[in-house]
């Protein structure tokens, strides 16, 4: 019998902590795809002899936001270390890095999987730079430095991870929570999140320890699921064959969908890390720690939690609400201006299946809206209280989407108030029974699902303006008389 | 009137302010005599004529304005060492890989001088990235020392020293990782001061050894020393590692050592020694005492080890201080096929000898498998050396002894023996790695008439007590207004 193996998956992810400036000095931190090459460059970012660095301050709170959001302790003193090796996108011939004393250390976060729910070990947060970045043209390479000196965040799990699918759900609570904190725009496309898989395989069940592989520089969820599981089944293989996975480090051929080797286990590089001596240690006090606690926002895994609880919304609603802070917000800000009567429910649809899908359409989000929470909760209650039918409020919704109006502007311009006035929908009511002496017959045979055709013609006749239930009660009366 | 260089910076000044004469004749001057001993000394490896002529007429107009309260330095011409930069002049460093580097960024520690009106006249000459201790390591030509042409000036800070034994400039600014200003003052004959490790900003200090590194100030006296040193002292924003602690200005009233209690280290007085040296040490010692100090016995039990530890940590920060050296973005690249044989050969062919083997013992020292035994280690020691200096600094207020073992030795003396080079350095290393203060200042000579450096060490952040003890000694005695023969062009 074939044995069957599991595999043994842990993540390094590095996000750029979206700070105004660099880490190091003062040049902005600038959009790495748009921005000119070279213009965010300083003598300190570009290694010039004599500059030295200075730690940006709010890259280092932002880096205790995320530690303490993942449950770490954050080190009183942490050391910033040089990291060295020789590469044209690195200026000083070292990266600043922190390797002994990290940030942070032992935390955890809890992912959603099939079976419910799973604890992955976070090892370490710490802070580094980012290096420049090289373009390769015509045989010559091109040097762009607006990159090197970014803050970035390391962030190391233990290797818990035991499927592709638990490895991307790790993945994607990460940038959640990071985009939660807003110290990351989790800006996929821009390569501020990125990935670094250790993998190796076992037989089922047991914890034996085999070689693992390092694959490098996965810019996208997708990239990380497919070069992950690649790289399972090619180690399987090779056991199965009764071979040995070498200790090596891989790269991910996007187009191919194959792992490709880049550096063997002779050839890995000693960095020679040691305490950067331009850099004194890292004191982050109590204080520091408990001004950064006080302003940690509640994180989406808690909001999901309570959305469910509170709000008695069902766990797609709460997930679907909770899943970016700022819709969260937009919910509950509806929510504070929503008449006492109309449920929590009620707003979700109407957030999540019209206001979601017009969003979709118009490939906007939250933050882009014309259209406030105010009006959105004056517009269910519009609803709520008749004043227009339903499906003229899906109308109303449309235009307030696009023009920003508010809903009684636009109901009042359109002359699209709900008519409930009891004689006049009889009156209505009577004719389409008059025009169709057939539909009444067929009705009166036993036929009742023809009520439904019934009241679609006498909406239509009112141009949809028509109190819906008030034609209902009216049809049955009329019907049942005739 | 006497020429300008018979005056001190503070003569200078008072001179200036009185209207005496103006900065364009004391520049002028100045530009004059480098012409004139340059080509004997090999001082400067650059001078900037013209637009130092030119701040010099905008510091007479100031001048004459009596807009000068601010300006101390207003007019006054003064040095750099080749490792700090001034924006538009270029910064060689001392070596050949930063060949036509013109620097867009000026040395905070340069910038305060220069924003109190000096004038900077040009940069001197140094060992190579500040790696040597007789400016032989430079890859632009080694700078003779005034008192006679034959022997090193000592260094990295050789250019300097010469400048101002030579007097072409009043004061000129070194840097010190081990030695490299208190030692080529020494050999010169003139006073230097190695701040506290943090109390000037290194920004704009090309880096040799980064937890070593301080920037220091040769003068005549210590009275000119402390002028400049107390306008470039202080916290800079700029580098993480300078102190906030405030600076004290030296008090210069007083005129004896009353209450001052000196040691003597006996570890300072090895066997080797020149014995010249010994002897004028401790009649400057006696002087001392003479002058009110109360003098006694103090040990720094480690010292022996500070050679070996700062030949593995100086190296070791410095093998990655330099990694920057890559021919990428600034200075030569020497072409080839491949990225790695770029870096190789710019690196091979652009670094000098001794530059080059530093970054082997530093990269070695911080390598797997050796980082324990050696940098780890090295650290551990250094924590010894600096529990010593605290410890005697509990029973003494300053630490009297030799600058170096022997005076200024013949140029080529130690060529192919770098241990041996490395050992002149003995006496100065064990203050680098504690980072407490010292000063060099002349204190007799030797039968060669070369002068003889006495240093003193002070706790952290006392340079005052450095720089008042050093005054009152000077006081008393005329070793330090010696000028070296040089300074005569007819006996050149
Ligand atoms: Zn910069």
């Amino acid at each position: 019998m074939a044995i069957k193996y599991e595999p043994v998956i842990g993540l390094e992810v590095h996000a750029q902590l979206q700070t105004k400036s660099k880490m190091f000095c003062s040049c902005a931190v600038v959009d790495s795809v748009s921005e000119t090459p070279n213009n965010a460059v300083c003598p300190v970012c570009s290694g010039m002899p004599g500059t030295l660095p200075v730690v940006n301050q709010l890259a280092v709170e932002y880096g205790i936001r995320v530690a303490l959001a993942l449950e770490c302790q954050v080190n009183p003193v942490s050391i910033f270390a040089r990291k060295n090796y020789f590469y044209p996108d690195i200026p000083k011939g070292y990266q600043i890095s922190q390797y002994e004393q990290p940030l942070a250390e032992n935390g955890k976060l809890n992912i959603k999987i099939a079976e419910g729910q799973k604890t992955i070990r976070v090892r370490r947060v710490h802070l580094e730079e980012d290096t420049g970045k090289l373009t390769h043209l015509n045989g010559s390479s091109l040097i762009d430095l607006n990159r090197a000196g970014v803050p970035l965040l390391e962030i190391v799990s233990e290797p818990d991870m035991s499927s592709v699918e638990e490895a991307r759900a790790y993945a994607e609570a990460l940038r959640d929570i990071l985009r939660y904190l807003e110290v990351n725009s989790g800006d996929m496309e821009k390569g501020v999140i990125r990935f670094e898989a250790n993998i190796s395989v076992r037989p089922e069940g047991t914890d034996v320890l085999n070689t693992r592989v390092e694959i490098k520089n996965l810019n996208s969820f997708r990239a990380l699921e497919r070069a992950t599981a690649f790289e399972i089944q090619r180690q399987e293989k090779v056991l199965e064959a009764g071979g040995q996975v070498d200790q090596e480090t891989l790269g991910w051929d996007e187009d191919n969908e194959k792992t490709y080797s880049q550096r063997s286990k002779e050839d890995a590089h000693d960095y020679r890390y040691f305490p950067d001596p331009d850099l004194p240690p890292l004191v982050v006090d109590k204080a520091w720690l408990e001004r950064v606690t006080a302003t940690l926002p509640e994180l989406p895994r808690a909001k999901n939690q309570r959305f469910m609880e509170e709000y008695e919304l069902t766990a797609y609603d709460a997930g679907v609400l909770t899943a970016e802070k700022a819709v969260a917000e937009y919910f509950e800000a509806a929510l504070k201006k929503l008449p006492e009567n109309i449920s929590p429910k009620s707003l979700a649809n109407w957030m999540t299946g019209d206001l979601f899908s017009l969003m979709n359409q118009a490939d906007t989000t939250v933050a882009d809206l014309k259209l406030s929470p105010e009006a959105l909760a004056k517009l269910i209650g519009l609803v709520a209280k008749g004043e227009i039918n339903q499906s003229t409020g899906k109308t109303v919704l449309v235009e307030m989407f696009s023009s920003g109006k508010s809903a009684a502007e636009i109901v009042e311009e359109g002359g699209l108030k709900q008519v409930s006035d009891e004689g006049f929908i009889a009156d209505l009511v009577k004719q389409i029974l008059g025009e169709n002496p057939d539909a009444v017959e067929s009705f009166k045979a036993g036929k009742e699902t023809i009520i439904n055709w019934l009241f679609g013609q006498v909406m239509k006749k009112a141009a949809g303006k028509a109190n819906p239930n008030v034609v209902r009660a009216e049809l049955d009366r009329q019907l049942k008389e005739a | 009137m006497s020429s300008f260089f018979e005056l001190s910076l503070k003569g200078l000044q008072t001179g200036l302010r009185d209207s005496s004469f103006t900065s364009r004749e004391l520049v002028t001057d100045a530009l004059e005599r480098i012409a004139k001993f340059e080509p004997h000394l090999h001082a400067f490896l650059y001078i900037e004529s013209e637009p130092a002529l030119r701040q010099a007429d905008e510091a007479d107009k100031r001048l004459a304005s009596g807009d000068k309260q601010e300006f101390p330095l207003l007019g006054i011409p003064i040095a750099i060492k080749d490792v700090l930069t001034v924006e538009h002049m270029p910064a060689t460093a001392g070596s050949k890989i930063l060949e036509g580097f013109i620097p867009p960024y000026t040395a905070t520690a340069v910038k305060r001088l220069q924003t109190a009106g000096a004038i900077v006249i040009g940069k001197t000459n140094t060992d190579e990235f500040a790696m040597g201790s007789s400016t032989e390591n430079s890859a632009y030509g080694l700078t003779h020392n005034p008192w006679d042409k034959s022997r090193v000036p000592g260094g990295s800070s050789g250019g300097s020293a010469a400048a101002v034994a030579a007097r072409l400039v009043p004061a000129a600014l070194g840097t010190d990782t081990g030695g490299s200003v208190r030692q080529p003052a020494s050999y010169c004959g003139v006073t230097g001061l190695k701040p506290t490790y943090g109390r000037v900003s290194r920004y704009g200090l090309i880096a040799f050894g980064s937890s070593l590194d301080c920037v220091g100030v040769f003068g005549r006296s210590a009275e000119d020393v402390a002028i400049i040193f107390e306008i470039m002292a202080g916290p800079d924003p700029s580098d993480a590692t300078s102190s906030d602690t405030a600076v004290r200005t030296t008090k210069f009233e007083k005129q004896d050592l009353n209450g001052i209690r000196i040691g003597v280290p006996k570890e300072y007085f090895i066997e080797g020694m020149q014995a010249e040296v010994q002897e004028k040490i401790r009649a400057a010692i006696s002087q001392l005492e003479s002058l009110g100090a109360k003098i006694q016995d103090v040990s720094l039990a480690h010292t022996e080890y500070a050679l070996p530890v700062y030949y593995i940590l100086a190296p070791a920060e410095a093998s990655a201080n330099l990694a920057r050296f890559d021919g990428m973005r600034y200075g030569p690249r020497v072409n080839a096929n491949s990225l790695f044989e770029v870096f190789s050969k710019t690196r091979g062919e652009k670094f000098g000898s001794e530059v080059k083997r530093r970054i082997m013992l530093g990269t070695y020292a911080l390598s797997a498998g050796y980082y324990d035994a050696y940098y780890g280690q090295a650290q551990k020691v250094r924590t010894l050396i600096k529990q010593d200096f605290e410890t005697a600094f509990k029973e003494v207020d300053l630490i009297a002894c030799p600058s170096t073992p022997r005076t200024a030795f013949e140029i080529g003396a130690h060529a192919g023996d770098p241990i041996s080079m490395y050992l002149e350095d003995v006496f100065t290393l064990p203050a680098s790695l504690a980072g407490v203060p010292g000063i060099s200042f002349p204190a007799g000579f030797d039968e060669l008439g070369l002068p003889i450096g006495m240093q003193l060490l002070a706790p952290e952040f006392r340079e005052d007590l450095l720089l008042q003890t050093t005054h009152i000694y000077q006081q008393a005695t005329e070793w330090h207004k010696q000028t070296p023969p040089t300074f005569d062009a007819e006996k050149i």
